[in-house]
């Protein structure tokens, strides 16, 4: 089952990337989209599994494929881990996928090359698995990976566009960065744990709790470096600030990719990895505190910009990030949970928006900017309706997706009660009224309003065919119903002994004292169950019996449980801020169109702060990018053309040629000449025989019978 | 002493037997039966590998101390029966093809086998040379054996000139060490000089001469220029036969003399070898760079790596020397792939040689281009293809033993020696496309090529199998 639900994509890329030609785009299409509607299932089907094992444990095992490196103490080897966390990640990864594969066969219509397209796509999809799946960082590393390189090949897609090749590469070399950070995290790893299995390393993290790594004389504490290490690689992968800048450019490539790649799942990867390993971060307060800084700044600074921008598919993408944002700042203050589920809802409402977004496209004949539409609601009403889903659950009103998975990331984050807590709650509280304004000023831009496009344009416009709007509505049903049904697995504590709990949780505080040793869901679990052994059908839907051991929280961190027992008012916030936005929204663009321009000149320096997102394309070009250029080109032009080149290929090379001529000379062809070069060396080897001789034998018996027999050869020696 | 077992013997009488039967039925049938003979014959060379292998390789000297039957024989002779029958497949078609297809041609080679599996046996100075004597004038038949091409001839009576200098050198330096150690039977020479403060100079000539008429048949530098005239003029299938099979049976016999007989004269000869080591690596490597015929390239090829195989010997250690075993198992294999295609090689029914013709193969035939691209990757020692750990265990060999600069420069050589292998990739990949090739591939150049191919890739997953033949076979050499 898990084997089919990880290397069917992979399967599907080698047929359709080898014989692609063979098989045409139909039959790329139909293996893919097979291949992956099939792992899908298969996910779907792993994941009932777990629901029905909940009270067993769950799912929980390691399918080991094929031994990868066996070198000394240094075992790796390929496997299919599955726990809840992998099970997860391979639902949303899987559907999202599906949805867009099936999507891409309307949208990629007029492409010429869309076999290729599906195998990237596929290409992806496994490398996706194998990140999520993987049982050693060696394997999610590779993961990693492969993730980047499939996004590179899509962003790059259309490789006749210049913006696209350069997207592509700023995608690649930003991602570097981050990819360099958890390389070392890996490195650290092993370092301080010998291993990079997860199962030696989660074993028991609190006993290297006072490990230290010591770098250029001072000593950090190990697990913090690795912590931050690892999360340095997220910030990459998932767009935080400082490597966010690769994002919005990737939006350069086809949307379908933007919405897969680029919303619902690799960007999430950074999520996902600090999420497994939450058994290490939950040792490392330090860095716990940075992702949660990072989390808000990026929520923030991404809505901001958002709020600015005027091609839709930007817009998203600064939505994007900043939800991710949100995302980080869960798991900062230990809601590993909580930024699991808002990744889940999130997986879907973005992506339906990211589609919806394809479709108006489609539609426009390929326009992307805002401000050239306008109206066309009538038109394309499946799209409209759609499109307001998805808005819904982003900006979080009650019972779409991203009510409940917002809400209680905000709320997590309060009951933190640190400042950096609070700082995340404010910062998200802000965040949510900025999601909800760019998103209705994204709908009514969009939709509503006089016609700003040509006539031409607007005749075109057109409804998407069904292989486009029926993934959506697969997402939409996602995006309307994921939070409700999965509030109670992934975040919810069976209400009705909410203080039982809370009383469990202090007993098993008492049981361990300070010394950080069970972590709690082990330790809840079984006083739980001994408690209401009882009840344990009805109680099984809790996030403790969802997550098993999967997501470890130590029990002075879990915010998720406090966040179930904050002030009213802390929970009502984020739905005020979204109705607040909304209105601002339909002020500004409905009502009264001409304050935005109004607000624009009386505010200029903030929006241009934020139209050209807070400069940090700017000040990257000005330090790294200009200065690299520079010392690339001082290398380039003294270091290799005048140095290596010159000893090198031209110096070398062409000494080899000449060394290859004159021995070529040699070969005359004339036996004379060959015999003449056996007899020479024969009798070089000789001499150097008798030269080299002790010269005490010359005076010997045995050298009178040799000169009896070799004649006047040693006699040479003798004159020496 | 007076031990006259004939046993050990029996795959060689075997053999020749079956070679005489074989001539018998030639004179009798004409070339007609030449397709069938070489079909024969590689059955009876696979009887006679499993006759071999079905022997206990553990015996003394026999038939008055001339012969031996001991584990580095018996494995030696495997490697050249494999190599026989590797050379004898890739022959029948093109035999065919250039009408040359005589019945004579599978029956010198029986006879050429015979003689290189009793070299690799031989105990006795007179043996050993009656044995080299039998397979080299079975060889200066089959260079010329396009009788009706100048170049053919020329490059016969070329390595048959040659070929008797070298002979005469050898013979001279038997009968030099005759002279000094009062035998020609090995163990008894070895015995003379064993526990000597000095070797007496006469007999270091002696050897000195007679591991330069060897190195002839290895074609070390600067022994080796006749192997670049041969190698281009002889027909394409004796040229690979002479590229994968003599190498192996001359080595074999340089082995034993060097590690068993003149063990006690190691610093001396090692000096010789060493000496021809470094020559053959950079002649090997350079001199390659400078041709355009697929055969002369090969030539300098079979030098090159002799140069590796010569640092295993020099190092003198029982990895040294498995070293040279494992790495000649695998030059076989490497050797009758890189033939296969040479030999596929046909363009309106005439055989091209030539490097740019290949050109484009990539596109024609894209299968043959892989195989070829694999093969050379290989001989330019890429991992994790088999040729890699060839030189590997060579170079590790030499570290062990400190021979630090030998190993250099063998890394070096090879680093030269990957520009004309890559460049044969390159033309195959990345140039303009030549015409296609006649569309022939029979049977056996199919499953020859096969079976290289799927040795150089494969090898990775078994590597011990192959380490361990190789190190047992050694054993018997370092008592």
């Amino acid at each position: 089952m898990e084997l089919l639900a990880v290397f069917a994509p992979l399967i599907a890329f080698l047929v359709a990337g080898i014989w692609g030609k063979a098989i045409g785009d139909k039959g790329c299409q139909l293996v893919t989209c097979t291949a992956v509607v099939v792992a899908a299932l298969c996910s779907i089907t792993l994941f009932f599994d777990m629901i029905g094992n909940l009270e067993e444990g769950g799912l929980v095992y390691t399918t080991e494929v094929m031994r990868w490196v066996s070198s000394g103490d240094f075992n790796v080897s390929w496997s299919i881990k599955i726990d809840t966390l992998s099970i997860v990640m391979m639902c949303v990864v899987n559907i999202v996928s599906a949805c867009v594969h099936i999507y891409s066969i309307g949208y990629m219509s007029h492409d010429p090359s869309k076999g290729r397209f599906m195998a990237y796509l596929s290409l992806f999809t496994f490398a996706m698995l194998m990140l999520v799946t993987s049982d050693n960082m060696l394997q999610l590393f590779f993961g990693w990976e492969g993730v980047g390189v499939a996004s590179y090949l899509l962003i790059g897609f259309w490789n006749h566009k210049h913006s696209a090749n350069s997207a592509a590469q700023k995608a690649f070399v930003v991602n570097r960065v981050g990819d360099f950070g958890l390389a070392l995290g890996i490195m650290a790893t092993f370092y301080v744990f010998g291993s990079i299995e997860f199962s030696t390393i989660f074993d028991n993290p609190a006993l290297y709790v006072d490990k230290t790594i010591s770098i250029i004389g001072y000593d950090f504490h190990a697990l913090t470096v690795i912590c931050l290490l690892l999360f340095m690689g997220a910030v990459g992968k998932s767009a935080q600030l400082g490597l966010h800048t690769w994002l919005p450019d990737a939006m350069e490539g086809p949307t379908p990719v933007s919405a897969l790649i680029h919303a619902a799942t690799m960007v999430t990867a950074g999520v996902f990895l600090v999420a497994r390993f939450s058994p290490l971060f939950e040792y490392a307060p330090t860095a716990l505190m940075v992702v949660t800084i990072f989390g808000a700044l990026t929520a923030f600074v991404a809505a901001t910009i958002g709020m600015t921008q005027f091609d839709i598919k930007r817009v998203i993408a600064y939505s994007t990030m900043s939800q991710l944002g949100y995302m980080f700042f869960a798991l900062g203050v230990s809601a590993y949970g909580a930024a699991m589920f808002h990744l889940m809802t999130h997986a879907f409402f973005k992506a339906l928006l990211f589609l919806g977004a394809g479709s108006v496209i489609h539609a426009m004949s390929d326009e992307q900017d805002m401000r050239n539409m306008g109206g066309i609601w009538k038109k394309i009403p499946v799209t409209y309706a759609l499109m307001w889903i998805g808005s819904l659950a982003l900006a979080g009103f009650p019972f779409f997706a991203g009510y409940y998975s917002k809400d209680i990331v905000l709320e997590a984050a309060w009951a933190d009660q640190t400042w950096f807590g609070n700082m995340a709650y404010w910062l998200g509280i802000a965040a949510a009224f900025m999601t909800a304004f760019y998103t209705w000023r994204l709908l009514f831009m969009t939709f509503h309003g006089e016609p700003r496009a040509s006539q031409k344009v607007m005749s075109h416009v057109h409804e998407s065919p069904a292989t486009m709007t029926g993934p959506m509505i697969v997402l939409a049903v996602g995006a309307i119903f994921s939070g409700y049904v999965f509030y109670g697995g992934f975040v919810g504590s069976d209400g009705h002994h909410g203080q039982d709990h809370a009383k469990a949780i202090i007993s098993s505080l008492d049981d361990h004292g300070g010394k950080h040793g069970e972590p709690t869901h082990k330790s809840e679990k079984s006083v739980a169950k001994k408690a209401h052994g009882e009840e344990r059908g009805a109680s099984l839907w809790t996030r403790e019996y969802f997550w098993q051991d999967a997501l470890i929280v130590l029990p002075e961190n879990d915010t998720v449980e406090a966040a179930h027992n904050v002030p009213f008012w802390v929970k009502k916030m984020p739905f005020l801020m979204a109705v607040l936005g909304v209105l601002m929204a339909y002020l500004l663009y409905i009502r009264v169109p001409d304050i935005p321009a109004k607000v624009v000149t009386s505010f200029k320096p903030i929006h241009n702060l934020f139209f050209r997102k807070w400069y940090f394309d700017e000040i990257y070009d000005t330090i790294f990018v200009k200065n690299a250029f520079r010392l690339g080109r001082i290398f380039w032009i003294s270091g290799d053309q005048n140095t290596i080149d010159r000893i090198g290929p031209n110096g070398i090379a062409g000494l080899s040629g000449r060394i290859a001529g004159g021995l070529s000379k040699f070969q005359s062809g004339y036996v004379y000449q060959y015999a003449f070069v056996m007899m020479i060396t024969l009798i070089a080897i000789v001499s150097w025989f008798v030269f080299k001789a002790d010269p005490s034998f010359y005076n010997s018996t045995t050298f009178e019978t040799l000169s009896g027999i070799t004649g006047n050869i040693p006699v040479k020696g003798m004159e020496e | 002493m007076n031990d006259f077992d004939i046993v050990p013997l029996v795959p060689e009488i075997f053999m020749a037997m079956m070679g005489m039967g074989f001539l018998l039925v030639g004179v009798l049938q004409g070339n007609r039966a030449t397709s069938v003979l070489i079909w024969a014959s590689c059955v009876m060379l696979f009887i006679t590998a499993v006759l071999t292998m079905n022997f206990d390789w553990d015996r003394p000297p026999t038939m008055n101390a001339m012969f031996i039957l001991d584990e580095f024989a018996g494995s030696m002779k495997l490697i050249i029966l494999l190599g026989l029958i590797a050379s004898l497949a890739l022959s029948n078609e093109y035999l065919q093809q250039e009408r040359i297809a005589r019945f004579e041609y599978p029956v010198i080679m029986i006879f050429a086998g015979i003689g290189m599996m009793l070299m690799v046996s031989a105990t006795n100075m007179l043996s050993l040379y009656m044995a080299l004597e039998l397979q080299s004038l079975s060889l200066y038949v089959l260079a010329a054996f396009y009788r009706n091409s100048l170049k053919s001839a020329e490059a016969a009576s070329k390595y048959f000139i040659l070929g008797a200098l070298s002979s005469g050198m050898l013979l001279f330096g038997i009968s030099l060490i005759y002279g000094y150690s009062g035998s020609i039977d090995f163990a008894t020479i070895k015995t003379s000089i064993s526990g000597l403060e000095q070797i007496p100079p006469g007999f270091i000539v002696g050897m000195v001469f007679l591991l330069a008429g060897l190195a002839f048949k290895i074609s070390a530098v600067p022994f080796h220029m006749w192997t670049p005239d041969v190698y281009q003029g002889a027909p394409s299938s004796v040229t690979a036969f002479f590229a994968i099979v003599p190498k192996v049976a001359a080595m074999g016999l340089l082995m034993r003399l060097c590690l068993d007989v003149f063990e006690p004269a190691t610093e001396q000869w090692q000096q010789i070898l060493y000496f021809l080591a470094v020559a053959s690596l950079i002649v090997g490597s350079f001199a390659a760079i400078a041709q355009d015929n697929l055969k002369r390239l090969m030539a300098y090829s079979s030098i090159g790596n002799m140069g590796y195989i010569l640092i295993g010997l020099v190092v003198a250690s029982p990895e040294g020397a498995g070293a040279v075993l494992y790495f000649l198992l695998i030059y076989v294999f490497m050797t009758a792939g890189v033939f296969a295609i040479i030999l596929t090689m046909r363009r309106d029914g005439l055989a091209t040689v030539s490097i740019g013709d290949l050109a484009g193969l990539s596109q024609n035939n894209p299968i043959l281009a892989y195989a070829m691209a694999i093969l050379m990757f290989s001989l330019s020692g890429i991992p994790p293809l088999a040729g890699f750990f060839g030189k590997l265990f060579i170079f590790r060999a030499a570290i062990e033993q400190e021979f630090y600069i030998l190993a250099v420069i063998g890394l070096l050589a090879s680093v030269v020696a990957a520009y004309y292998y890559l460049r044969i990739v390159k033309v195959m990949f990345f140039d303009e496309p030549a015409d296609k090739f006649d569309n022939i591939m029979g049977f056996e150049r199919r499953a020859v090529l096969l079976i290289s191919t799927a040795f150089v890739i494969g090898y990775i997953f078994a590597p011990s199998l192959v380490f361990d033949f190789a190190m047992s076979a050694v054993s018997s050499l370092f008592l």
